[in-house]
Parts: structure tokens; sequence; C-alpha cells
């Protein structure tokens, strides 16, 4: 494991291109490490929404009525609206990292303030539907008031069931079902949001870094690495929005 | 910079007075903002390290609470509610606070970029983050306990924790999610570094397997730890806005949280003993004067141990009305999961045969991790058997087999490390004798502490009782057991003070005091500098290579001279691959 003689590679404080830190040797390497962390954070949240769907399945699988008549009680017109944003905001993204590798600084920002505008949108249509469920006594936990429709209790009247001989495994009633799906709606939109957030204020930072012409055509990288997870919260949305607004439609004969 | 580590004349000379280097990073600056605004990891490092000691205390003094309430059988030191804290405090301090990041944080921090060629972890902003947001997690545990605590013990079970405990279930939770954020920036951080910060020449198979336990360990630490935090927010959301996750009352399903909290929480049994792991190859290595057998076989074990310990959680619940099939599925697998464990124990034995042993203090750790680590596998693989299982779930014989792997294996190679690292960590030396008479105080005490709860679990007692008044004949179990844990108790204290007698008064150390392989002995001063080398390694050695004299100036205490570490006095250039 020892050297044969410590040969000179680069000394420990030795120079450096002003934009490498001093943990690296160069640009590549830096560059490199920076997308493998990037990566390594992006497989964490993964995981974690990975937590979140398992929840979601597990209620699907045991409620899959609630889930039909919750799902089909959203708004899908107004998230249908959101989804192509959203891609959209992804669209702008990415074309702002190609104007920050090229060095156009004024491409640059308009791209993120086109990303920025598209994401507020997203979010305050989202508040909206939110106030929308509130306004209709959907908040699980809180106002959670359900009438159970004609289309659905065909199969949802779960109290009709004979008495399981196990109490715990009784089905609860279908009110009850479906505020699971509505609690599992606002945790899973509700951390989606979160990430939205938090990418926004981010956005704003490396416009005001753009703006001070801390980034080259020699150093974009926390762009890109920025750019990774504005795509992969996007993605999060493609899973979030089939699971959540598109639940069995044609069956129940849309809404 | 620093001692001369070319010159050959140096290498040999264990009679001759070391010198501390000049300039290292310990006297890069004195103020407190050098401190707590360090970016260098050897400097978090040490911050970590003086954090997680007064926790591991903070966490033994709870332990000392509970064992004295068991000395007899009568409920009469703490009430029943009192001691349900007590012990919920001392998993969480210990699991949280201590474990988690015991290894990781402190030394895989320090070493991981010395053992590379690294001048520092990809990420030293981050992993600077990485430590207050620990200190945050800290002061919030603190908080609580200081506010009366947590009953749940530290599974937060549900429907118990969200809808019936009356602690303060909600700000536990957050510090753990901040615990768990802490340990997630490290792991990225060792990834990041291991992947792409290697010193020329370095390549994946002729890193220490010290790398490579921690390489394993990362990742469960980004694979895992996610699913418990959700598991974690989820129970607080159920707790704060009755929103139906876990509750049954409440439409939810409790068997869930426990699938989601012990798919991290059994690979966090991993993330406390796979570093460990790392540590005893080093030591076995270096006190055996021989290359470690099976090399390939080590590495490889330790990925498998971190692949085949995510499949492995539904052990943990054979009793709470999951599947019978899913059980023995479960169990299979976990019975699989001994066999990576068994090859690491089965390689370093044959380390040391023939091996030139000799009896150092980190060496008589790493000999009882080995014992400690055989009794906490295979009980453990007694717990795997489903029809054992029913009888022993939740018992103290489930208790000991944890207690023998978390502190028996993990806590054992983590004062290894400590003994190992001391020298380069500080530049000095401790005192050889009180380091053994604490090595084998603490195994004697740890034995003592934990053989008779095997019994007393086998004959029935439930953990977590603190009255056990319908059985009194067990009370001769419990009081060796409070026996034994005073003499542990002076064991881990015993270290506190020669240690930091030995910052002041402990003799120079030198660059290689145990004439190690490896660059942070054979490169880096003791202590380093501040970037670590002063010129850049670049390697052409296998790891362990000790048939060729290790570099750097030599000074082992406690041998003779006439061994002189068995460093021949040929020349430290030549070098073979």
């Amino acid at each position: 494991m020892s050297l044969a003689t410590p040969t000179v590679d680069t000394h420990a404080t030795g120079h450096h291109h002003p934009e490498v830190r001093h943990q690296f040797d160069d640009l590549e390497q830096q560059h490199d490490s920076y997308s493998l962390g990037m990566w390594a954070f992006v497989v964490q949240e993964v995981m974690f929404f990975s937590g979140m769907i398992v929840c979601y399945f597990i209620f699907r699988y045991k409620y899959p009525e609630a889930f039909i008549a919750g799902s089909n009680h959203l708004n899908l017109p107004l998230s249908t609206f959101n989804t192509v944003v959203l891609l959209s905001s992804s669209l702008t993204m990415a074309l702002a990292v190609h104007a920050a590798q090229l060095g156009h600084k004024m491409r640059l920002l308009q791209f993120l303030m086109a990303t920025l505008i598209l994401g507020s949108i997203f979010l305050g249509v989202k508040v909206y539907e939110y106030k929308d469920k509130y306004d209709h006594n959907l908040i699980p936990g809180y106002n959670f008031k359900w009438e159970t429709e004609s289309t659905t209790t065909e199969h949802g009247e779960a109290t009709d069931e004979p008495e399981s001989l196990n109490p715990a495994l009784k089905m609860p009633p279908l009110a009850q079902q479906v505020e699971v799906f509505y609690g599992l709606y606002f945790i899973l939109t509700g951390a989606h949001a979160i990430h939205m957030v938090i990418g926004a204020v981010i956005i704003l930072i490396i416009m005001v870094l753009a703006w001070y012409d801390h980034f080259s055509p020699n150093y974009y990288v926390p762009i890109e690495m920025f750019g990774l997870y504005w795509h992969f919260v996007d993605i999060v949305w493609v899973f979030l929005f089939p699971l959540l607004y598109l639940v069995d439609r044609a069956a129940a004969g849309g809404h | 910079m620093n001692t001369n580590i070319t010159s050959v004349s140096q290498t040999h000379s264990g009679t001759e007075a070391a010198k501390m280097p000049e300039q290292h990073y310990l006297n890069a600056g004195y103020d407190l903002k050098s401190w707590l605004l360090t970016t260098d990891h050897k400097r978090i490092a040490v911050l970590y390290f003086i954090l997680i000691t007064f926790f591991f205390f903070v966490g033994g003094l709870f332990a000392a609470l509970i064992r004295l309430e068991l000395v007899t059988p009568k409920g009469d030191l703490l009430t029943a509610d009192v001691y349900n804290r007590v012990f919920t405090a001392h998993g969480a301090v210990m699991i949280f606070l201590f474990l988690i990041p015991s290894i990781p944080a402190t030394f895989g921090n320090f070493l991981i970029p010395l053992m590379i060629g690294a001048r520092d972890l990809a990420f030293p902003r981050l992993n600077l983050l990485s430590w207050y947001v620990y200190a945050l997690s800290s002061i919030l545990f603190v908080t609580v306990v200081l506010l009366g605590g947590v009953d749940t013990g530290w599974t937060f079970y549900a429907p118990l924790s969200t809808s019936f405990a009356n602690g303060y279930v909600v700000l536990t939770i957050v510090a753990a999610f901040f615990a768990g954020f802490s340990s997630i920036f490290t792991g990225i951080n060792f990834i990041a570094t291991i992947h792409k910060m290697r010193a020329p020449g370095m390549t994946w198979f002729r890193l220490p397997l010290y790398v490579w336990g921690h390489y394993a360990t990362s990742l469960i630490i980004i694979l895992g730890t996610p699913v418990v935090a959700i598991a974690l927010i989820l129970i607080a959301v159920e707790r704060v806005f009755r929103i139906g996750i876990f509750d049954p009352a409440l439409g939810g399903d409790p068997i869930l949280f426990q699938h989601l909290f012990w798919f991290y929480s059994h690979p966090a049994v991993y993330i406390m003993v796979l570093p460990g792991m790392g540590v005893i190859s080093e030591v076995i290595g270096c006190f055996s004067r021989k290359r470690v057998f099976g090399y390939k076989f080590i590495a490889f074990s330790s990925m498998a141990i971190a692949l085949v310990g995510f499949l492995v959680w539904g052990h943990h619940m054979y009793v709470s009305g999951q599947s019978v099939y899913a059980g023995m599925v479960f169990s299979l697998i976990t019975y699989v999961v001994a066999i990576p464990s068994a090859i690491k124990v089965f390689n370093w034995t044959a380390t040391m045969y023939k091996g030139t042993i000799y009896l150092q203090t980190p060496m008589i750790y790493a000999l009882s991790f080995i014992g400690l680590f055989i009794i906490g596998g295979i009980t453990g693989v007694v717990l795997a058997s489903m029809a054992a299982d029913v009888h022993l779930h939740d018992t103290y014989f489930v208790v000991a087999h944890f207690h023998y792997v978390m502190v028996g294996s993990a806590v054992t190679a983590y004062l290894a490390a400590v003994h190992f690292w001391w020298p380069k960590i500080t530049g000095r030396m401790y005192s050889e004798f009180f380091g053994k008479l604490a090595a084998i105080i603490t195994f004697i005490g740890f034995n003592l502490t934990f053989l008779p709860q095997f019994v007393v679990g086998y004959l029935g007692m439930p953990r977590r009782y603190y009255d056990y008044s319908f059985a009194p004949e067990w009370q001769i179990w419990h009081a060796a057991s409070t026996l034994g844990s005073t003499v542990l108790a002076v064991g881990f204290a015993l270290p506190v003070f020669y240690l930091t007698y030995s910052l002041i008064y402990g003799e120079i150390a030198g660059q290689n005091p145990w004439g190690a392989k490896g660059l942070e002995w054979e490169e880096a001063s003791s202590p380093p500098a501040k970037f670590n080398f002063d010129k850049m390694p670049i390697v052409n050695q296998e790891a362990y290579a000790y048939d060729t004299p290790a570099r750097g100036q030599t000074h082992f205490r406690g041998v003779t001279s006439r061994e002189s570490l068995s460093i021949p006095p040929t020349s430290a250039e030549t070098s073979h691959i």
C-alpha cells in the first residue's frame, strides 16, 4: 500500500484552477464528484417517496372501492393542466442548464425565471385545490365528511360485509376508507409541494449568483446539479398524477 | 512540514525519541471559530468524537437506572411510567446519538480521506453541516429528556405512539429525523469520496477493508434512512392531524408501520457493525503482521451483508400477525446473512494463524470483538428460527442478543478504533497498562452483564418490565447482570482518564507507532498535516503488505527492542506488489 517514492502529483496546497476547491485535483474530478453525490442524494429521495408510495399501494389494495371513489372526486382538468405546466418547467430547466454550459448569462436568467414562474403556477393551482378540499369538507382528521355516492355504493358498502371473527380484520366504513385516501393524497402531494418550494428557493439563490457572474462555462456544476433535482421532483409528479387522479376513471364513468 | 518520511534511517528507530510534527491539523488554529467553522474532515471528526462520547455516557446513565431498578423483583426505585421513559431514552440516545454515528462520523470522517490518499472528503461543507444537524438533533433529544421524556420505546410502535403515548413523541421524532439527515449527508459524502477521490494507484482492491466497510455502510444509509424518516413523519402526521395511516381505529394498518420501521432499523444494525468489522480487519492485520486472509471475500462479504441485510427485516415481526409464509422467507434469508458474517470471522482467524501476534490494547479489543460477535451472531440465528422466536420474542434473550451485537461488537470495535488510531489523531501514546486493563475489565464486565440475560430471557423474563415479583427466583440473574454492569461501567470510564491524561503527558507517538501498513500511517504524520499529506501519495502496493517493511518512524511501546516491530533494517524504498 505504501508508495515507492512520494512522487509529486499536486502539492497539497498547490496551484489550482480558481474554481476547483482545495480537495480536488482538477475540474473533471470535481464535476464527477458533485455528479455522483447528487445522484446519491436523488437515490435517497427516491427511497423517501417510495416509503410513502408503499403505504399508498397497501391501502389501495385494502380499500379499492374507496380509492376509486376518492380519486374520482379529485379535479382532473386542473391537475392535467398542472402536469403540463410542471413538465414544461422541466424543459425550461434543461434549457437553462444548456445556456449555462454555453455561458449565456441573460438566457440562463430568462430560463431560470421561466422555470420559477411555471413552478409557482403549479404551486398556486395546488393551493387552490387544497382550498377546494377545505370548502368541501375533505380535510382528513379535521372536517372530513363523505356522503356516499350512488355510483360507488354497489361494491363499496363495506359495512354490509359479514362480520369477521377477528375484530382487527373488520373493514372500517367506506367514509373512513376514503378519509385514508385523502390522507395519503395530502401527504404525497404535500411532500411533493415542499420539494417544489425548496426548489423555488434554490432557483432564486442561483439567479442571484448568476446575476453576479458566479458561473462560467467552466463552472456551472451547481446549476446542472439543481437541474437533476428539479427533474427528479417532476418525475415524482409523473408517478403521483396517475396514482392519485387516474384511479379507474373509466370504470367509475368519469366525473 | 512533518517528519521526514523518506528517511530510511528513521523507519526502524524504535528506541529513538519521536518528535511531534511542527505543523499539524490540531495547531492550525486555536480559536473557537477555527473549530466551529472548520471544513477539515479531521477537525469535524474530533467535534463528532466529543459529542458522541458525551452521549455515550448519557445513554449509559439511563442503562444504570434500568439495571438498578431490576436488582429487586419489585418495582421500588422507579414508577412504571418513569421506567418506560428511562428505557426509551436509553435506546434512543444510544442508537440515534451514539451507535449509528459512532464509527462512521468519527473514524470514518477522520480516516477515509487519509486511507485513500485524498486531501479531504468530497464535500467538506456538507460534512460540517452534518455535524451541525447532528448537534441540533442532540439538543432536541436533550430537550425531550429534560421535559419529561417519551414512553414509546425507541421503536415508536403505532398506535401506541400515535394515539396513546403521553410523552413528547413528535419532538423525539423530529430529533430522530435530523439525526437521520446527518447520517445521510455523511453517507453521500463517503460514497462520492470513495468513488472519485482515490489517489493514483489506489484501485478498489487495494482499498483497506475498513474503507470497504464504510462503503457498504454508506449504501445502507442512503437506501434505508429515508424510509424510516418517512415512517416517523407519518407517525407525527397521524398523531398531530389524526390522519389514519397506522391506527386501525382511523382505518390505518399498524403492521405497515412495523414493516417500514424495520426495513431501515434492521439494516441499521449493519450500519453499526460493518464499520466495526472494518476496524477489526485493520487491527488484526496490523497486530498479526500478516496480510488479511481472503481480502476479496471480506470486501464482498461487507457488500453481501449490506444487500442481504435489506431483505431480513420481517424476522422482527414473526409474532406480529405477519403471514407465516412471509415469516418462513424472512427466516431463510436471515440464515443466509449469517454466511458473510461467518466468512469474516473465519478470515480474521485465518489471518492470525501463524501470524506474529502482538497483544497490544487494540488487539485485545479486536479479539474480544471476535468472541462476542460470534455469540451475538449465533444467538441471532437462534432467534431467526420462527419456532424459537415465538417463545423468545420480547424476552431478555433478545435483549442479550442485540447487546452482544451492538455493545459487544459495535462498541468494542469502536474502542479498538479509539485505541488503534489515538496516536494518529492526537500524536500521543496512552498508557499501555491501563489500556489493557480497561480492555480486559470491559470484556469481563460485558459478559457478566449480558450472559445472565440470556438465561433469564430463556426462562421467560419479558423485556421492558420493571417489576418481576411474579417470579422472584430470577433475581439472582438480574443481580449478576447489575453487578456486571458496574464492572462494565468501570471499563468504559477508565479510558476517559488515561486517554485525557495522555493528551498532555503521553509519550510522543511518532508517525507510525504500530508499524502498520496503510497511507494514514506510512504517508501522514501524527497528527496529520492540515491537508493530510505533504506530497500526494501514489499507491503501488496491495493493502496489508506486511511482508514488506512499513514506512514511517516506528515507535512501538511495550514491545522489546529486540523485535523493534520485526521490521528488518532493509531499505524501505523497495516495495512489492
